[in-house]
């Protein structure tokens, strides 16, 4: 279902966007169909290049399919569900990122060098928010894997209700960092020396450049699909929690719009204390949590 | 609870022939490697490695894969004196298993690290080479066998010697000698803490690690703790004693640098996690203190890593931040047992040991691999290099294979055991009370940062010095080793790979010789565990099947369509040169800012006079500045050196004086009794 709601999202957000600013907007299924063209055409390669640059597109999109199988769709269980498995899922995609950035330095540009490194900066300094997010559910809920987290997800008291919606603020967040969509980096810019992912696959053409596209969209979706998950409840029948699942994922493309449409691009030095801002918020989402666990012990 | 077997490895009577019979073939051993010319020397010392290796493994396999808990005691009667015994539980077991396979593979690359070094050295030089390193792999054997203190002690001794010597190899260099003296100096600090922690434990007759128990349950235990700890955190690197390793790494031949750092410094941990398994009760401060120290090693060592430009210390750094998450997982075990928190405690140890074996693979690849850089580019500059992939693909992938595993990305091996701490820690943090939460989510911050920090500073090594273009003539002319070099490295490979995708194999007897050693009653939760990793292997191999698979999808695409090469993407710009490119320094500029007062790098520019009308070419320098090193080590030397200047008068060089001295001295001692003041 993440992946049907994947093809979607990236349209949804182009098109909200454009309603946003006035204008009308390509097909919902426009950059799929951009897709299909890049797959029927032919490669470009630099002659700087190795191996590792062929390579790291199919390795992206494995990893993120990979992920993809850890996690849940509404209330069902994630195909593979084990303790702790929200930590391969973040080392997983790190994987993928690893092999990209390689694949950025691989072209020997100064450009996608510095793309990279900006990559490498801002993922690391995201991680550690989404493992502490998990890590204070863990310790709020009990349980260990994504689909038990998730699946004994209810607001118990006024705490967990504020702990809840910084929460998804949080997710939102890392969602927009994670897949380099504004404020951090902005997908639409044309400069290089601003660009962030946009300059890391400047060398990349034809197939290759479909495989990115998708496991970026797969990516933004997968993480939709965490934010929805929490909202989807438990005792309806399936096919109405996938229903529900697809209409919040719908509603999470919009919302992504609206809010890259209302909203300025940081200044790239300004980038690190945003997420760290992150982090704070992740730390107080902790110490709520912790706090309403100890108060309702007694 | 742990039953002694003891074994007379020969019987009473035959005692002397075997003893000689071992002592002759050393010596004989030894005498042949002198007397061969230089290039036999290589093969000629196999020979008492592998004798020594095999009789090693051969005693410690059933110490680590039986299922219960015992100790094996092997006496070896000498003429005339008492009895040498070794003893071997499953934690000594799984050390010298360790050492051995890290001592096999480096003696198979010693011979490419040593093949340019041949014609510079004279022969009884490398001779002593070779001597040291089969010395070095013996002391450590007996490191991990020796109970008492004194052998111990003494082993100690003979491995910092042996690898003394093996540092400064090329010692026509200063600054090699300046770093092996400074190495030799801080480890007989640390011997001295040892024997005084020994001292102060043992009773009179028995000093060891035996009589620790008894001292631990009716003493203060700290103290005690602290000083081992120091003792055994000079050789293991923790912070802030770890100010000799990111030079002597650098320093020693590229196989002595992979041995030392993936093995020798391991026998740190051992002696710490070996007085740990004597802790009576205190497993709380110890934990928290050891735990803490370890998160700050980590972190410390990963930013250093960062900011260095020579590849050799950035990986020296990087055996600090491992040696980091090593103690973390020491730390959350101890922490467990106070709590009585058994997964956490399970968990933690098997996680903190799983890593040992890990980081002596992963780390000696990487520095075998740096090593055919190093000796093709003739430089250990990362800024210098560049493109190297191409000239030297196998050594490319060997590097980028160490490098995903000690990111700790999946499915590699050093994932299996970060995984094991993380599964300890979130399993637990539901029940570990208020303080104990706080305590584990910062231990997990801690842990994702350091990993993060790692994929930052491999994707940077790896990146520029393998990738892009060359960036120096040297780099244009490098050239792969011939393919035997490479039987080391795939034997490494392959472990790296059976550990990521067959945990089980691996964590099983690690977690039952853990729950021997460690943790007094069986936990019941063994088999989730395992089936947690089988779930890890099972998703490690659908994603190499999804990799290929896509890989294979994205040729079938392209495969009818039109292929063509064009430079690298520079805005319109066609004649790049090597020296745009992104490099090492920048790539490294952003953490280093970030991480404020911890990195610091001395800048040095000479930039252009604005009314100057014949400029001189401008420059611009920056080095990474060790603050720790020059807090506590330069500073307060600097401080003693002037301070014993000061009382320099005394050495006058006259031999009348000197005898004044013990007069005067006697007189003191004469007068001091006679007052009633001694």
């Amino acid at each position: 279902m993440t992946l049907v709601s994947a093809l979607i999202i990236p349209g949804i957000i182009i098109r909200t966007k454009s309603l946003c600013s006035g204008r009308k907007g390509p097909a919902l299924f426009q950059p799929l169909f951009d897709a299909g063209v890049l797959l029927r055409k032919g490669v470009v390669l630099s002659p700087v290049t190795t191996l590792v640059f062929r390579i790291a597109p199919s390795v992206s999109l494995a990893s993120v399919l990979t992920a993809v199988l850890l996690v849940p769709m509404g209330r069902q269980d994630a195909l593979l569900s084990f303790s702790a498995d929200f930590v391969y899922f973040t080392y997983i995609l790190a994987l993928g990122r690893f092999f990209m950035i390689l694949a950025a330095l691989d072209t020997g540009s100064s450009f996608e060098g510095m793309g990279a490194n900006r990559e490498a900066l801002y993922s690391l300094l995201v991680e550690p928010v989404f493992l502490l997010l998990l890590g204070t559910y863990a310790m709020f809920t009990g349980y260990t894997s994504f689909s038990e987290i998730f699946s004994h997800f209810y607001f118990s008291n006024n705490y967990a209700f504020i702990a809840g919606i910084l929460g998804f603020y949080l997710l939102i967040q890392i969602a927009m960092v994670e897949n380099s969509r504004l404020p951090v980096d902005d997908p639409k810019t044309h400069l290089e020396l601003t660009m962030v992912h946009e300059v890391m696959i400047l060398d990349y053409s034809g197939p290759d450049l479909a495989i990115i596209h998708f496991s970026t969209w797969i990516k933004f979706a997968l993480y939709g699909a965490l934010v929805s998950n929490s909202l989807v409840p438990s005792g309806w029948p399936v096919a109405l929690q996938t229903g529900l699942f697809l209409l919040l994922q719908l509603s999470f493309g919009i919302i992504i719009g609206l809010l890259e449409s209302f909203r300025a691009r940081n200044k790239m030095t300004k980038n690190p204390q945003f997420i760290l801002t992150l982090t704070a918020i992740a730390l107080l989402v902790f110490t709520i949590m912790l706090l309403s666990s100890y108060m309702s012990s007694k | 609870m742990s039953r002694f077997k003891t074994a007379y490895l020969c019987p009473r009577h035959t005692g002397i022939t075997m003893e000689f019979l071992f002592i002759g073939f050393f010596i004989l051993s030894s005498a042949l490697i002198l007397a061969v010319p230089a290039g036999r020397k290589h093969l000629i010392s196999g020979i008492p490695l592998l004798v020594l290796l095999v009789i090693s493994s051969w005693v410690a396999m059933p110490a680590v894969f039986s299922e219960e808990s015992s100790r094996f005691l092997f006496r070896i009667p000498l003429t005339g004196m008492k009895t040498v015994v070794f003893s071997i539980d499953a934690l000594s077991g799984f050390f010298i298993l360790t050492v051995n396979f890290n001592a096999l593979t480096t003696y198979l690359f010693a011979g490419t690290s040593l093949a340019g070094h041949l014609n510079h050295h004279r022969p009884i030089w490398i001779s002593v080479h070779y001597l040291s390193f089969l010395l070095l792999h013996a002391s450590m054997l007996l490191v991990c066998t020796q109970q008492s203190a004194f052998p111990f002690l003494l082993s100690w001794e003979l491995m910092t010697l042996s690898s003394f010597l093996l540092v400064i190899f090329d010692h026509t260099s200063r600054t090699n000698l300046k770093t092996g003296i400074n190495y030799l100096v801080q480890m007989h600090l640390s011997m001295f803490l040892l024997l005084m922690a020994f001292l102060v434990s043992g009773e009179k007759g028995s000093y060891g690690f035996d009589s620790l128990p008894a001292f631990f349950a009716t003493h203060r235990e700290f103290p005690l703790f602290l000083l081992f700890f120091a003792g055994f955190g000079i050789k293991a690197g923790m912070i802030p004693f770890h100010t000799w390793l990111p030079d002597a790494h650098p320093s020693a031949p590229s196989h002595v640098s992979g041995f030392m750092s993936g093995v020798m410094i391991k026998m740190g941990i051992y002696g710490i996690f070996r007085v740990i398994s004597a802790v009576q009760h205190d497993f709380l401060t110890i934990g928290i203190f050891v735990l803490v120290i370890s998160l700050a090693t980590g972190i410390y060592g990963v930013l250093q890593a960062i900011v260095q430009h020579d590849l050799k210390k950035l990986l020296a750094y990087h055996s600090i931040e491992n040696i980091g998450i090593i103690g973390t997982g020491i730390g959350l075990g101890s922490i467990g047992l106070a709590t009585h928190n058994k997964d956490l405690a399970l968990l933690g140890f098997a996680g903190g040991l799983l890593h040992v074996l890990n980081h002596s693979l992963f780390k000696s690849l990487l520095f075998f691999a740096a090593g055919n850089v190093c000796n093709a580019t003739r430089t250990r500059i990362i800024d210098r290099m560049g493109g190297l992939a191409k000239k030297m693909p196998f050594t490319a992938f060997f590097f980028l294979l160490g490098s995903l595993s000690i990111c700790g990305l999946p499915p590699f091996n050093g994932f299996i055991s970060e995984y094991l701490l993380y599964l300890g820690m979130i399993l637990n943090i539901h029940q570990a009370g208020f303080y104990g939460s706080i305590g584990l989510i910062m231990a997990i911050l801690g842990l994702t940062l350091i990993g993060g920090l790692a994929v930052f500073c491999f994707t940077k090594a790896f990146g520029i010095a393998f990738l892009g273009t060359a960036r120096s003539d040297a780099c244009k002319l490098a050239v792969e080793p011939p393919p035997p070099s490479f039987t080391g490295l795939m034997l490494i490979t392959a472990m790296i790979i059976a550990i990521g995708f067959a945990p089980v194999v691996f964590v099983k007897p690690l977690l039952s010789a853990v729950n021997a050693t460690f943790i007094p009653v069986a936990p019941a939760t063994l088999t989730p565990l395992l089936q947690n990793l089988g779930m890890i292997s099972l998703s490690g191999g659908i994603f190499v099947l999804l990799v290929v698979g896509i890989f294979l999808l994205r040729r079938l695409f392209s495969a009818p369509r039109t292929k063509s090469v064009a430079p690298t993407w520079a805005c319109g710009f066609h004649a790049p040169s090597a020296r745009m490119q992104y490099t090492a320094t920048s790539y490294a500029d952003n953490v280093a800012g970030l991480s404020g007062a911890l990195v610091s790098l001395n800048k040095e520019m000479k930039q252009i006079s604005p009314g100057e009308i014949f400029p001189e070419p401008a420059n611009f320098t920056s080095h990474p500045v060790e603050k720790l090193e020059e807090w506590l080590v330069n500073r307060p030397f600097t401080a003693l050196r002037r301070l014993l200047r000061r009382i320099a008068f005394l050495q006058t060089g006259q031999i009348r004086h000197y005898i004044l001295y013990p007069f005067l001295f006697l007189l003191l001692i004469f007068f001091l009794t006679l007052l009633n003041l001694l």
